[in-house]
């Protein structure tokens, strides 16, 4: 319940709602246990964006300056959504994956930690 | 364990003798110098006696004459033309 | 012969007549209606004649110490200046912390002196009236001497002079103003726990004491004067916020949990906040005065304590985040140094990889964590640097909706993780750095959902300099943000290679050769 206390009524729309992003969505996406890159990254992308195109290009473009990206074995890289385990379909879309405005993806890639296995 | 109350000045002629006024009056205090500045810690409660700056000055003083040289205090403040205390209940 | 000798007044007979004998209380309207703001909060108030003055500065004896401040203030600015005093610092990597400063402070002392003369409007006691009345003159005063003093450099080094322009732009001064509308949106009694305690009280030592003493300590005398001439004023304002806490808990018991849940809100609102504080003095201060852990160890563990166990007995508890804090201390400012050193090209200021001998320093002052977390990615990214490769993250962040910090925090309890939080609301999800951020949101959910987050604007299209043609084929959102924030090319990019480290090095020379 909120707590919020006014002298008048209060009701404002939120800034960041979808209709805003005229036909695109936000997603974050995060490397776990590469905080080189200090926070995840925001994209406003048309929800039939093929998955293939946040690895090959967004991803690649950001995270290829670690030099853990060359070692991935990529049969073992696991995904989150939020705290939600899933699995990408590279050729499906972010709408056919199943995810939605706002959605945070965590990219985790077991046995690589980082500069001298520091997290980062 | 008695907290500390402090308080803590701009370092310059002034403060040198309102400082030793507080060494004098609070037996307990001690004196921590840091670049340009001078804090002073005092378990419990630190007070500044407007007699003995104007002792130590050779002048008369104004407690509120404290507002030109302060940096930062820590506990209650009671203000009064004599004195300046500050202090912790606990 | 019988004389009447007029005594003199003590000082708290002085300063009854000069505040609370000379206000009134209004008889064409209901003082309910002229002085709505108070109640509405839910905070009850039975007798205001209670509230405690404990400087008991009246008016008169105000101008005239405040007069004093500013002729001391600008006898050391002008010496300072005529002996071009920007030559004698200890190295151009300084002028850095002022460009920092200049962007995130100043702004922010006028919001406090917008926000203060509000709450003198708003609050029915002349005692609180009068010392809100004097702390907004304060604040001005502060965001003017601070601009001033800053002025002189903004002669010789890039960054500076489109501070005013980036503030409610810039990525990085989202945090700041983001506190400071949260505050100011609020009624009057949570604007005096938010900026009054949490901020003043319990937080701004972190910020000035180790600021001025730096500045001091690099051979700053401009900052330091106009540190110290602010500082001065910081203790009557903590006072202040001091008193409005213990008034509010001496009038109703039905107070406590309301000023225990802003305690707890603004004080994490301010750690945030200062993040970017202990990043200046564990890497921006050339010649470092104390770590930014030890400071907090000094001003919030225990004078934080000292404040707590006393107010215990109002039923007042510890903040909730003090704990996470106290963890936080040995992590902030290394995440917050590599956050910005990763973005050369998004901030008006430089930023560098400390020297050898100021990585040992952090070694030895951080002992459980920079040899293990941090100092590997440094000298990493070093070796880049200097084999022509420097990072740089090219890529927009992802914020907090509530402190508007970049989520760039650790889990409690794991530094190797990355820690995220988030709700959803009316069908939309929001992200935060914290526990602490999702129960403010969560609290108050209607306010929070309007936070400004720059990326999030620049993908609407809101960012966009004069004269972007949003229906040219090649338009993308977001793309001309150098433009939009009037960045100086010169002040960006790595310290090393800089025209302000050239010129400081050329203009030292002059200075100590024929």
């Amino acid at each position: 319940m909120t707590l919020l206390k006014t002298l008048a009524p209060y009701d404002f729309p939120s800034s960041d709602a979808v209709e805003n992003y005229k036909g695109r969505q936000l997603l974050y996406v995060n490397w776990e246990r590469h905080r080189m890159f200090s926070r995840p990254f925001v994209l406003a992308l048309p929800p039939e964006t093929p998955f293939a195109e946040i690895i090959d290009k967004h991803m690649t473009d950001c995270f290829s300056y670690h030099p853990d990206w060359a070692q991935i074995d990529w049969s073992a890289v696991r995904w989150l959504n939020g705290s939600q385990p899933f699995s990408p379909d590279r050729d499906k879309s972010l709408a056919d994956n199943g995810i939605g405005h706002k959605d945070l993806i965590r990219f985790i890639t077991p046995g690589l930690d980082g500069i001298a296995g520091s997290g980062y | 364990m008695t907290s500390n109350a402090f308080i803590a000045f701009q370092k310059n002629e002034e403060t040198r003798c309102i400082v030793e006024a507080i060494v004098d009056d609070n037996p307990d205090a001690v004196v921590v110098d840091q670049p340009a500045m001078v804090k002073v810690d005092v378990p419990g409660r630190l007070v500044i006696k407007r007699a003995t700056v104007e002792d130590k000055m050779g002048r008369d003083f104004d407690l509120q004459e404290l507002q030109l040289h302060l940096i930062t205090i820590s506990g209650h403040l009671d203000e009064s033309d004599d004195e300046f205390v500050l202090s912790w209940q606990s | 012969m019988d004389m009447k000798v007029s005594k003199k007044l003590g000082l708290k007979e002085r300063y009854t007549m000069m505040t609370r004998d000379l206000a009134w209380d209004t008889t064409f309207q209901p003082m309910d209606k002229v002085f709505p703001q108070v109640g509405y909060e839910g905070i009850k108030i039975h007798d205001w004649d209670q509230w405690e003055d404990p400087f008991r500065l009246t008016m008169d004896a105000y101008w005239k110490y405040q007069a004093e401040k500013e002729r001391k203030l600008y006898a050391i600015l002008d010496a300072f200046n005529q002996n071009n005093g920007h030559l004698s610092v200890t190295d151009a990597r300084y002028m850095n912390v002022l460009k920092l400063f200049l962007g995130s402070t100043p702004p922010l002392e006028l919001m406090a002196a917008r926000g203060f003369s509000m709450v003198a409007r708003q609050m029915v006691g002349a005692g609180p009236r009068v010392a809100c009345m004097m702390q907004s003159v304060d604040e001005y005063r502060h965001f003017q001497t601070q601009i001033h003093s800053i002025s002189n450099y903004n002669r010789f080094y890039n960054g500076m002079d489109e501070f005013a322009h980036q503030q409610s732009r810039m990525w990085y001064l989202s945090d700041g103003k983001s506190f400071f509308d949260d505050a100011i949106t609020a009624g009057p009694f949570e604007f005096m726990v938010a900026i009054g305690f949490a901020f003043e009280y319990v937080l701004t030592n972190i910020l000035f004491v180790p600021f001025i003493s730096g500045a001091a300590y690099n051979g700053d005398m401009a900052a330091m004067t106009v540190g110290f001439s602010a500082q001065s004023d910081e203790a009557r304002h903590m006072t202040l916020g001091l008193e409005c806490i213990k008034f509010m808990l001496e009038q109703d018991p039905d107070n406590l949990p309301i000023v225990q849940r802003w305690i707890d809100k603004w004080t994490w609102r301010g750690t945030r906040k200062l993040a970017s504080v202990g990043m200046m003095m564990d890497y921006m201060l050339p010649k470092r005065i104390m770590s930014f852990k030890e400071a907090w160890e000094i001003y919030f563990e225990q004078n934080g304590s000292a404040l707590f166990n006393d107010l215990a007995r109002y039923g007042v508890k510890v903040p909730k985040c003090f704990a996470q804090t106290i963890e936080e201390k040995e992590h902030i400012t290394h995440q917050s140094w590599i956050g910005f050193y990763m973005k050369p090209d998004a901030c008006p200021f430089h930023t560098w990889i400390p020297a050898p001998d100021e990585l040992d320093w952090l070694s030895e002052k951080y002992p459980n964590t920079f040899d293990k977390y941090y100092r590997p990615v440094l000298e990493h990214f070093d070796k880049q640097e200097k084999a022509g490769n420097r990072f740089n993250n090219k890529t927009q962040p992802m914020n907090c909706q509530v402190c508007v910090s970049t989520i760039k925090f650790n889990e409690p309890g794991d530094p190797m993780e990355m820690c995220f939080r988030e709700t959803v609301y009316k069908g939309e999800k929001f992200h935060f750095c914290s526990d602490h951020c999702k129960e403010i949101f969560e609290d108050e959910p209607e306010k929070y959902v309007q936070t400004f987050i720059s990326s999030h604007a620049a993908l609407q299209g809101k960012c966009e300099p004069e004269g972007t043609d949003i229906n040219a084929h090649d338009y993308r959102p977001g793309a001309r943000m150098h433009a939009y924030w009037r960045m100086d090319k010169r002040a960006t990019g790595d310290f090393n290679g800089s025209e302000d480290q050239k010129n400081f090095a050329e203009w030292r020379h002059q200075a100590t050769k024929n």
